[in-house]
């Protein structure tokens, strides 16, 4: 039961914070037009899959978090990702789906799929790198190591610096009695009359 | 009130520019007096941007941006080497980013960052975040000084990050992100907001006025030949005094033109020294005016401060501030005095100990708080701030 409930706490608190990072997170349209000064290059090593801009949330050992980045597809075949690892922390690929008028994360069905000469983002409030259960705390400017697999059997490379974000209803310190910013929390869930 | 309207009637009305705005410039141009060039505001305002990497810092011998804000920080008590390098990583991340308009990592207003403005974040070491590295301290707090009336709200500082650009939704937006992000290591311990004149408003070469009226910042060194050798060690760093100076309004608001002008030793519309005629004349200290007196008083604010060695000189890059008046109607106005060198104590230190110790000026202007910081080199692409002094 306690299991259970604490589940569906991390699991509505990440859904609120990408609930209202999910118009702003890093997307085409601040990344096109400007001048190419974004200060991370690709940081992939295989020349058909990038990932750029990549970041992970800082979060105390234990308690799930998530990584981002922009994937592009360089290539004129679609490629799809079918595992993330990371010596971090166990790792499932996820998407945000709606059930029952709720907006809950899942593991995503055959993975991220992203289209020849396209670019796949992973955000808050859209598709995600999961870790299930960091070993460490991943601390606020750490440098996380990730290997993306693909389904060819190529293994992708990157490394993603972590970041203090705390989105809607989402608190970075747990013992800090934060306010919820107005995003329902798990707590009053529990008990939907 | 009959000293008043003579002084809205009068060639005076430019130091009421920045309180009574467009209808001051209308009453001087209408008296012939001379008026600031405008220019037309360049299309690109908003996305002119400034390099972040390089071997030494923005936001120092550029242009100051319109406007400002030095936040000021306290690092937690756990912060060692290992987390500050943590920090200036992630700030140095975000900075690099903002800087040329794209969104931090994680930004979660990101339509606020695509206008840079001239973004500039400049990044300040306080005496406190060397020993919290394990490192001995290049710069130390300043003396106190007898006019010194230091409130600790606007005093001290383990990191400063000074934010500048030609708008302030930018200086907001990238002032949020960079405390969200320096939020675990270190607390706000104060923030200055400041501004200058609009971009467009006049030709970008101009020297500012503050809210006393006064042209500010005429004496600075101008050009890398002359803020080279007053600002830049060797190896990239400077360092930077930060000073809040209240101004008293309402008493400097009393005075007649000329008491004024020779409080500070310069005209109040052109800017020129009492012994010349152009605001860029050399003041001549062995003149004498038609009573056979001094033409620049020993007590005037330029002659107290006037250094000649180019090596000796500071950069003044100082920013207004105007916050809201009492019930009263008592402005809380003055300067956010910021000034770089290479060394504090040898260059900054001398001007100071003169000022204080008979600057008239002192009569009007009240130093409220003060902070030193070094300033370290810049860094290359993929580098970051602080690395030469904790790498």
């Amino acid at each position: 039961m306690k299991n259970t409930l604490s589940m569906v706490v991390a699991a509505v608190g990440v859904v609120a914070a990408l609930g209202l990072a999910g118009c702003g997170g890093s997307n085409e349209a601040s990344g096109s037009g400007k001048p190419a000064g974004s200060a991370a290059g690709p940081s992939a090593s295989a020349a058909a899959l990038t990932m750029k801009d990549p970041w992970v949330k800082a979060a105390p050992a234990g308690e799930m978090t998530a990584a981002f980045g922009v994937l592009t597809n360089g290539t004129a075949a679609d490629i799809t990702v079918v595992s993330a690892e990371s010596a971090a922390s166990p790792m499932e690929l996820h998407e945000m789906t709606m059930k029952d008028g709720q907006m809950v994360m899942q593991p995503k069905p055959g993975g991220f799929v992203i289209k020849a000469g396209g670019s796949h983002e992973l955000s808050p409030g859209g598709d995600h790198l999961m870790l299930m259960k960091p070993a460490k705390a991943i601390e606020a400017g750490d440098e996380v190591a990730f290997t993306l697999k693909l389904a060819d059997g190529t293994a992708v490379p990157f490394t993603a610096i972590a970041k203090p974000f705390a989105g809607a209803g989402e608190s970075y310190a747990p013992d800090m009695k934060m306010p919820s910013a107005g995003m329902p929390m798990a707590p009053t869930t529990s008990s939907a009359p | 009130m009959l000293n008043r309207r003579r002084l809205l009637g009068g060639a005076a009305v430019a130091g009421l520019g920045t309180a009574a705005g467009a209808g001051a410039v209308a009453a001087l141009a209408g008296h012939g007096s001379p008026v600031p060039t405008a220019v037309a505001t360049p299309l690109d305002t908003g996305t002119a941007t400034v390099a972040f990497h390089g071997p030494r810092q923005a936001g120092v011998s550029d242009d100051p941006p319109a406007h400002a804000a030095f936040v000021a920080f306290t690092l937690h008590p756990g912060t060692d080497r290992r987390a500050l390098t943590r920090m200036l990583r992630l700030l140095s991340d975000d900075a690099a980013r903002l800087t040329q308009g794209a969104p931090a990592l994680g930004d979660t207003d990101a339509t606020l960052a695509v206008l840079p403005a001239r973004l500039t974040v400049t990044f300040g070491f306080g005496p406190g975040l060397y020993p919290a590295a394990g490192l001995e301290a290049p710069v130390a707090d300043l003396p106190p000084f007898k006019i010194d009336r230091l409130d600790r709200r606007w005093s001290g500082g383990d990191l400063l990050l000074q934010i500048c650009a030609d708008d302030p939704l930018t200086v907001a937006h990238t002032q949020r992100m960079l405390i969200k992000d320096a939020r675990p290591f270190a607390a706000v311990r104060w923030v200055q907001q400041g501004f200058r004149r609009s971009p467009g408003v006049q030709a970008p070469e101009h020297t500012q006025r503050n809210v006393l009226g006064q042209l500010d910042g005429t004496a600075n060194p101008r050009g890398a030949a002359e803020i080279d050798p007053a600002v830049w060690n060797p190896d990239g760093s400077s360092t930077l005094v930060v000073r809040r100076i209240r101004a008293e309004i309402e008493k400097w608001d009393i005075l007649s033109v000329a008491d004024k002008e020779n409080a500070t030793g310069r005209r109040l519309v052109s800017g020129a020294p009492l012994s010349g005629t152009a605001e860029r004349d050399e003041p001549n200290f062995t003149a004498l005016d038609e009573s056979g007196l001094p033409a620049m008083p020993d007590y005037s604010h330029v002659t107290r401060a006037h250094v000649t060695d180019p090596e000796l000189k500071i950069l003044r890059r100082p920013y207004n501030y105007d916050g809201m008046p009492n019930a009263a109607g008592q402005p809380d106005a003055g300067l956010i005095f910021a000034a770089y060198q290479r060394d504090i104590v040898r260059q900054f230190l001398p001007i100071q100990q003169r000022l204080a110790e008979r600057d008239l000026l002192n009569e009007w202007i009240t130093p409220i708080g003060s902070a030193v910081f070094a300033i370290p080199p810049g860094c290359a692409e993929g580098g970051w701030i602080g690395e030469q002094v904790l790498g």
